[in-house]
């Protein structure tokens, strides 16, 4: 460092004024684009934690009726309303492994309820790799193994009993197969008629653009419950629950996809005043080239995370129709299916665990919302903060 | 020692990083005295805007202050701005010391009237109430040069120019008479006759009020005409410091060295010429305009129609670099595309083009299908801004071979060696090639733009203003690239920018437009040394050199930059007939009524 006279200062470190030319100025950057974001996403804790919740419950879904100890409409008319029980591993301080207490009911003739005291001098053993109900496992061998189930003489209810004496827990599980899956078959219908009519009105712009923008205003200013009540109410009644289900799931998808071709529209037409998508054209490349190569990799990323932010609407939508008795009805399982028994305050009040198929679908619908905004915000990895 | 002596800005041992890192920004030291202007000078990444910024404290979320103090001296002693609680700071920022931003589309509010938000400072700092805040404000409007102040109180940003929204700006900084103003790049997004007018205004100010700024700038010339003192850095550390007239005329340092010869020049002396008929033209445009529908938004509606260009007549000879000056809104860019047939010229234009010499002329306009391909590959563009030129999903050598893929030009290997004979020709690296665009810096990535655009083996190369988005050094590098491969591969330019100064080194000939029409056209040295027209004068007198001794003649840039009716009588034009186009000299061209 030197300080010359008149306040004049000058850096005495080494300086080279022919630096290297092809260095990378940004080694930070210096990755294909996936990593770049994963490496933003990693730091999004929030993000990463509902990814891997999201992760484990999609690979529990094929092994539901294998992780559930009963089946998904097994009763026990002995059980019905049974609470919760709790897995033991110490009786009498001492350590016998997971065990329950069994339980017998007794008439509560004050209240007019089912009480079920447990019986503390005999604890049950929990038994792994059981014999229990019939079940798909994987959806393709017809297996009756179990992962737990309760002795003969003991149940094991670990979320409690409904009116007819089902196995919360279990069907939970079978619950899930369709709650998380109406989400994904919706947005597949909803991607396939946003992309391409979104595509079409930014690609084409002009008379097109304008009629789309229109349709999507119509649709968006229809209230959508009602029209979900009429649509679902116009499905016969004879159908069986699958077919239900897909169409459940296709009117859900048939009323989402405006938001996503608006989404789509507009970062087409912001895509295509890119400079590198203009120098393709200039180049001579064709229409469908300038798509392939340019317009789509550019904006696959945001559709996922689009898609991630409308999976939980379809999850809601599918609730709150089963739930109005309007969607998916028993012999079906779903959450919502579920809740359908909990519309009765009374019986919440009495028998709050009903109302436990909650609580997945405010799990389910928090780390797809988490998931698609940590996402969104690691889209774009260039920027520097 | 007496509070007066002291300066009244002192900012010593600053380190600043971002996160858990160790300080990017350190060792800053400056010291800023009543009523003088200090400069930051750097290149983009140098630190010089997060140094500014620390002061006010207005740093990004992540960056944080490691160590350094920053006093602010008045007669009842001295405060620490980095060591105050937010509640205190707010006290300050506004009043003692304000700030105008780089982007005026930015930095006023589009929901408020102008009025409502320059008063807002005194309502908070100086206790007014509306009305007497508005009677401050309307002088404030007038004296920062507003025509009709009323008018501008009560209007929103979105009606106002750059220029007008920056003179806004500074009027908001301004009215509570600070004793600091920074400035954060405040010229950078404006014409060079607005940047010229808004400095002088800035200077007039302080004159008058005897408030002290801080200039952050990366242009050299700026400092010259602007600054006292001047701080170099880079990578975030000081390289030099202190009064312009010592640095600029004697650099201490190799990278001010370097900056001061980056920095373009202007001819002073011109060689007589004579007319050039030019024998072996490449592309000719022949009475080129260009109208545009201002579309309502609706498909039963019809806007107005607005035109961009009108009646361009221009040939580029073969072999040398033809040039087009305009500032933003001039209708430059659009004829570059309609130059290369990616836009169609209103009925009655001609664009003509030689492959070769001797050839005969195709009319692109007319051209399609595979003549149309044809043309385009021997015509390429070189655009702007190199971030948003090269696709960011695509590997370097992706980029590189997309020309000849397109075209179906050889096979992969043969593409692989035309790609990595590309990166030598633009000086760089091979093993760049499976790398991404996004881990460049800018110079390196316009190489890559230019690689790219040579990769069929153009004969003409229309540049969009390739160097407006590059560091003074790198534009240098880039020009000299430009220049180097049209001597060696024989390509002939269409070249087009805002900048006088560049196009004075590369251009063979210039035009200069000024809404939609060329209003002076001349060899480069002739342009400068004897310009005809206003407006050319004004662009003149705009450009800022490196040089201590020469002021910005303010007047010639006011007249020549305002409105055309406002002209001397033989140029005057009220938009619908201009003079025409006549040759005053041999090769000089001007808009003039003889």
């Amino acid at each position: 460092m030197t300080q010359l006279p008149d306040e004049h200062f000058v850096d005495t470190a080494p300086y080279d004024p022919e630096e290297e030319r092809s260095k990378p100025a940004r080694p930070d950057l210096d990755a294909p684009n996936w990593l770049l974001i994963w490496r933003k996403f990693r730091r999004h804790k929030l993000g990463l934690i509902s990814a891997l919740f999201l992760a484990v419950s999609y690979l529990m879904i094929p092994f539901a009726g294998f992780i559930a100890p009963y089946t998904a409409n097994e009763r026990n008319p002995d059980h019905i309303y049974a609470a919760p029980q709790m897995v033991r591993l110490f009786h009498e301080g001492k350590f016998i492994g997971p065990f329950v207490y069994p339980e017998n009911a007794v008439r509560d003739l004050e209240q007019f309820r089912w009480r079920y005291p447990s019986d503390r001098e005999n604890p049950a053993k929990l038994e792994f790799f059981c014999e229990g109900g019939t079940h798909y496992f994987l959806a393709l061998f017809k297996t009756n193994r179990h992962l737990f189930c309760a002795p003969e003489g003991a149940t094991v209810f670990l979320w409690g009993a409904d009116r007819l004496g089902r196995d919360v827990f279990s069907r939970i599980f079978y619950g899930a197969q369709l709650s998380m899956t109406v989400g994904l078959i919706g947005i597949t219908v909803s991607f396939i008629l946003g992309i391409s009519i979104g595509g079409i009105a930014g690609y084409f712009g002009g008379a097109i653009d304008w009629f789309v923008n229109r349709i999507i205003e119509i649709l968006r200013s229809i209230p959508e419950l009602p029209l979900w009540l009429a649509l679902s109410a116009a499905v016969p009644s004879h159908w069986g629950p699958v077919a239900v289900f897909f169409i459940i799931s296709i009117i859900l998808g048939l009323l989402d996809w405006p938001g996503l071709a608006r989404a789509v529209r507009s970062k087409f037409l912001s895509l295509r005043e890119e400079e590198f998508v203009r120098a393709a054209e200039m180049m001579g490349a064709k229409p469908s080239r300038v798509i392939r190569k340019h317009l789509l990799p550019n904006f696959s990323s945001h559709l996922i995370a689009s898609a991630m932010l409308s999976i939980p609407a379809m999850i809601l939508g599918e609730t709150a129709l089963s739930f109005l008795g309007l969607g998916l009805r028993a012999p079906a399982v779903s959450w919502g299916v579920m809740l359908n028994d909990a519309q009765n305050l009374a019986s919440i009040e009495i028998y709050p665990w009903t109302a436990i198929p909650m609580l997945p679908v405010i799990f389910v619908v928090l780390a797809f919302n988490f998931l698609g905004d940590a996402l969104r915000d690691s889209l774009d990895p260039y920027s520097h903060d | 020692m007496n509070s007066h002596e002291k300066p009244l800005l002192q900012v010593r041992d600053l380190a600043i990083g971002f996160g858990s890192a160790d300080p990017i920004i350190r060792n800053i030291n400056f010291d800023v005295q009543r009523g003088e202007t200090v400069a930051l000078v750097g290149e983009s990444g140098s630190g010089k805007t997060q140094t500014c910024r620390a002061v006010l404290r207005i740093l990004p979320k992540a960056a944080r202050i490691h160590s350094g103090s920053a006093y602010l001296n008045s007669d009842s002693g001295g405060i620490d701005l980095l060591a105050m609680s937010e509640k205190e700071l707010r006290e300050i920022r506004g009043d003692r010391i304000s700030m105008i931003f780089q982007e005026p589309m930015h930095s006023l509010s589009p929901l408020h009237k102008i009025g409502d938000q320059v008063s807002e400072v005194l309502i908070l700092h100086r206790d007014h109430n509306k009305r007497s805040a508005k009677e401050i404000v309307l002088q404030k409007f007038e004296r920062v040069g507003f025509p009709d102040p009323e008018r501008v109180f009560r209007s929103y940003p979105f009606e106002l120019s750059g220029g007008m929204r920056q003179r806004a700006m500074i009027a908001m900084a301004m009215v509570a008479k600070p004793d600091l103003l920074i400035a954060d790049e405040p010229t950078t997004a404006l014409d060079v006759t607005t940047q010229a007018q808004v400095l002088g205004l800035i200077k007039d100010l302080q004159r008058e009020t005897g408030m002290a700024v801080i200039l952050v700038t990366h242009d050299l010339g700026v400092v010259a005409n602007c600054a006292d003192k001047v701080v170099v850095m880079r990578d975030g550390k000081i390289m030099e410091s202190g009064r312009v007239s010592n640095v600029l005329d004697d650099p201490g340092h190799a990278y001010t060295r370097k900056l001061i010869a980056a920095a373009p020049n202007i001819p002073h002396e011109a060689e007589p010429t004579s007319a050039r008929v030019i024998e072996d033209p490449i592309l000719q445009l022949e009475n080129i305009s260009k109208s545009f529908d201002l579309r309502g938004g609706g498909f039963m509606r019809k806007g107005g129609i607005i035109k961009a260009v009108e009646g361009v007549n221009l040939t580029v000879a073969r072999g040398k670099t033809f040039a087009i000056v305009g500032e933003s809104g001039s209708g430059k860019s659009t004829v570059a595309q309609i130059a290369l047939g990616a836009r169609s010229p209103d009925a009655g234009g001609v664009i003509k083009y030689w492959p070769d010499s001797g050839d005969s002329a195709v009319e692109v306009q007319k051209l399609s299908g595979d003549a149309k391909r044809s043309f385009q590959r021997q015509a390429q563009m070189v655009f702007q801004d190199p971030f948003s030129s090269l696709s960011p999903r695509m590997q370097v050598i992706d980029i590189l071979t997309e020309p000849l893929e397109i075209h179906e030009i050889g096979t992969r290997s043969e593409r692989k060696d035309r790609a990595i004979e590309l990166l030598e020709q633009v000086d760089l690296d091979p093993t760049m090639l499976r790398r991404f665009p996004h881990a460049f810096s800018g110079g390196q990535r316009q190489r890559l733009s230019i690689a790219r655009a040579l990769a069929l083996k153009p004969n003409l190369l229309v540049c969009d203003e390739p160097t407006s988005a590059l560091d003074l050094s790198v534009q240098m590098q880039v020009l000299d690239l430009l220049e180097e491969i049209r001597d060696n591969l024989g390509l002939s330019y269409l070249f087009i920018s805002h900048d006088l100064a560049v196009v004075a080194r590369i251009a063979d000939e210039v035009a200069v437009m000024r809404r939609g029409q060329i209003i002076e056209q001349a060899a480069p040295d002739v342009l400068f040394t004897a310009p005809k027209h206003p407006y050319t004068k004004a662009l003149i007198a705009a450009c800022l050199e490196p040089d201590t001794t020469q002021k910005i003649d303010l007047e010639a840039v006011a007249l020549g930059a305002g409105n055309p009716k406002t002209w001397p009588e033989q140029f005057r034009f009220n938009g619908l007939t201009a003079p025409d186009l006549v040759e005053t000299e041999p090769g000089h061209f001007v808009r003039v009524e003889l």
